[in-house]
């Protein structure tokens, strides 16, 4: 039996093990008695838990209450658009046409499955402004790796190679990463003083060896929340050298139906159907990070590609020069369903209606915190706000503590210590999902925060006292990982 | 902040002790104070080359990863195992037992271009005015 005060960390089904105890009857064998295999593929010694059906329903159930989500609390994690997953998308994903498709029938029994990704492909394209989607990608990262090793093959049948990719200094960690996965060099642009990127660094890091640039990583809005007013002078620069303009899409909730990043010079743009398109995130399920291109780079796309024949029929297809397949059968297709599901819902209207209500929640949380927190660049903002917490940091109380004390107040965490170029940064993406009165209550708790940094530090540094588990031991946890846990072990 | 008079800093917040043509480098205490926990170092290697300003592994804390830059050109003689195996002495005693490399200069002139311990102090001060105006 659980009890509510019990660690759940140290708390594993085997724990509530008892000998002899079984959650399933099988019935009598009710056909004839089939040969087991050899005895070298049978095992007896295989430990597992024997538990009843009530005790394994009850864990995972009291495991998953303690679970904090978008279900359960305003989660205004920076650069994850943690919004409302529609539940009108899961009815979708659960149509039994859909639901129990399997990826090795043949296509022709499958046409259904593959119109809705030849669909969703040009819906896709349509909302970025570029010319083809491949849905192939399982996660932002996965599109990203995907769109730099397009740019590469695109460079390499130009007979150039290129080694360098350029990254602003405040771009997510993924993007150096994925370059440096494919092969590349990185090379770090820095912020201005306004936030944008500096056109004189990049015009001297491309008049310095333009030749050997494959491509910018350019996150638009950056994640300091905010518009890059020269992104078109940016395209242009790069394109004069011959260099490719990456768009990484995390941030694309702050555009849906207002800018077309194809209108804007990028040629490779990936997006997250888990952030702008409402598909449930991490945990809560699989990925998914299509990139779409201009033409110039179609013939590069992953396998399998969609394509519809002459006939009329659909088909899996490889693109003429394409850069291979990245995963197994045809990406997390539950996601991509509930992705069709939710701008066919919204519709054109609807998803401009999205980026609206982002943008002006997040400004809303900027006017009523900049007083209380310092605002580093002083300019409306996009879709998330960033703050610093360098004011109370002065006096004792560290944005770590700010973030832990809002789990008090029954608030997930902002997104913390990203970006990098900002100084105890706490970014925080309200979505457009949140009510006033949730906002108000969010910023009411960052209010007294600051007042508690000011009066009763300790209280912050404390932080969380209403938890299950009060401050977590980081450190040690990164330092000294334990991953795996064996029987027998304490 | 603890900046001890006998050393010589980088704008990058890593110190040098010279002794001879031995180098012995490491993290600054408001290095470690603005990363939090360290959790992780990747050194070079005995024997490397390090160039000055030129890379010199990377520095990984509870909230970030850092790159790590040469104060002075020269060869790598010695890493601190001791402090990879257990990175928190960069917490405790940056200038102490959190030491990072030893290495020999090849050009001891190096040392006149880096920071006096009132310059670097100077440039954490002006650093730390900027992030809370």
């Amino acid at each position: 039996m659980l009890n509510p005060e019990d660690d759940f960390g140290a708390m594993l089904t085997f724990d509530l093990s008892r000998p002899g105890r079984i959650g399933t009857t099988l019935p009598p064998l009710d056909v004839p008695e089939a040969p087991l295999p050899s005895n070298e593929l049978l095992r007896d010694d295989l430990t597992l838990p024997e538990l009843s059906q009530m005790d394994v329903v009850r864990y995972f159930t009291q495991l998953s209450q303690r679970n904090f989500s978008i279900d359960t609390g305003f989660y205004p994690l920076g650069s994850c658009s943690m919004k409302y997953n529609p539940r009108v998308n899961e009815v979708a994903a659960r149509l039994p046409g859909l639901a129990d498709v399997h990826p090795m029938q043949p296509q022709e029994t499958s046409q259904g499955a593959l119109a809705l990704m030849h669909s969703l492909q040009g819906l896709l394209a349509e909302i970025t402004g570029m010319d083809d989607v491949s849905l192939a990608p399982d996660a932002g990262a996965h599109g990203e790796l995907a769109g730099i090793l397009i740019a590469s093959a695109y460079h390499n049948s130009n007979g150039g190679s290129r080694r360098r990719v350029l990254v602003p200094d405040s771009a997510h960690g993924t993007n150096p990463a994925t370059a440096a996965m494919a092969g590349f060099e990185v090379e770090s642009i820095p912020s201005n003083a306004d936030g944008n990127l500096d056109l004189d660094a990049l015009t001297a890091a491309l008049d310095a060896n333009g030749g050997s640039v494959a491509a910018l990583m350019l996150t638009l809005p950056s994640t300091l929340g905010l518009f890059e007013p020269r992104i078109e002078q940016i395209a242009e620069l790069l394109h004069n050298h011959g260099a490719l303009l990456y768009g990484d899409g995390a941030n694309m909730n702050a555009l849906l139906g207002r800018v077309k990043p194809g209108d804007l010079g990028f040629d490779v743009f990936h997006l997250n159907l888990h952030k702008t398109f409402s598909t449930p995130h991490g945990g809560g399920g699989p990925g998914a990070g299509p990139i779409a291109v201009k033409a110039h780079l179609a013939p590069f796309l992953p396998t399998p590609h969609v394509e519809k024949e002459d006939s009329g029929c659909y088909t899996l297809a490889t693109p003429e020069r394409s850069i291979g397949r990245l995963g197994l059968f045809h990406g997390n297709f539950g996601v991509l369903v509930r992705a069709y599901a939710y701008i066919f819902s919204l519709g054109a209207d609807g998803l401009r209606g999205i980026s609206e209500a982002a943008v002006l929640n997040a400004n809303y949380l900027l006017v009523r915190l900049r007083d209380a927190y310092r605002l580093p660049y002083d300019r409306s903002c996009m879709h998330e706000v960033v703050l610093s917490g360098s004011r109370q940091k002065a006096k004792g109380v560290k944005t770590l503590d700010i973030a832990k004390r809002l789990i008090d107040y029954g608030f997930h965490p902002p997104t913390i210590y990203f970006p990098l170029t900002v100084d105890e940064a706490m970014m925080i993406e309200p979505t457009e999902s949140e009510t006033k009165e949730t906002l108000d209550a969010f910023c009411d708790a960052m209010l007294a925060i600051a007042k508690e940094a000011e009066e009763t530090p300790d209280l912050v540094r404390e932080a969380p006292t209403r938890a299950p588990l009060r401050r977590l031991d980081e450190a040690t946890a990164a330092r000294k990982p334990v991953l795996r846990w064996k029987l027998g072990l304490e | 902040m603890n900046i001890p008079t006998e050393l010589r800093y980088t704008k990058d917040h890593e110190w040098v002790r010279a002794e001879g043509d031995i180098g012995t480098v490491g993290v600054t205490d408001y290095a470690q104070d603005q990363l939090g926990d360290i959790v992780y170092l990747d050194l070079p290697a005995a024997g490397a080359t390090l160039v000055q300003t030129g890379n010199m592994g990377e520095i990984e804390s509870v909230k970030a990863v850092s790159d790590l830059y040469a104060p002075v050109s020269g060869e790598v003689l010695e890493i601190n195992q001791a402090t990879v195996d257990e990175p928190e002495a960069v917490n405790k005693e940056p200038y102490g037992k959190g030491w990072l490399i030893k290495m020999r200069l090849s050009d001891a002139s190096e040392l006149e271009g880096l920071l006096t311990n009132e310059a670097y102090d100077e440039l954490i001060t002006r650093e730390m005015e900027e992030s809370t105006d």
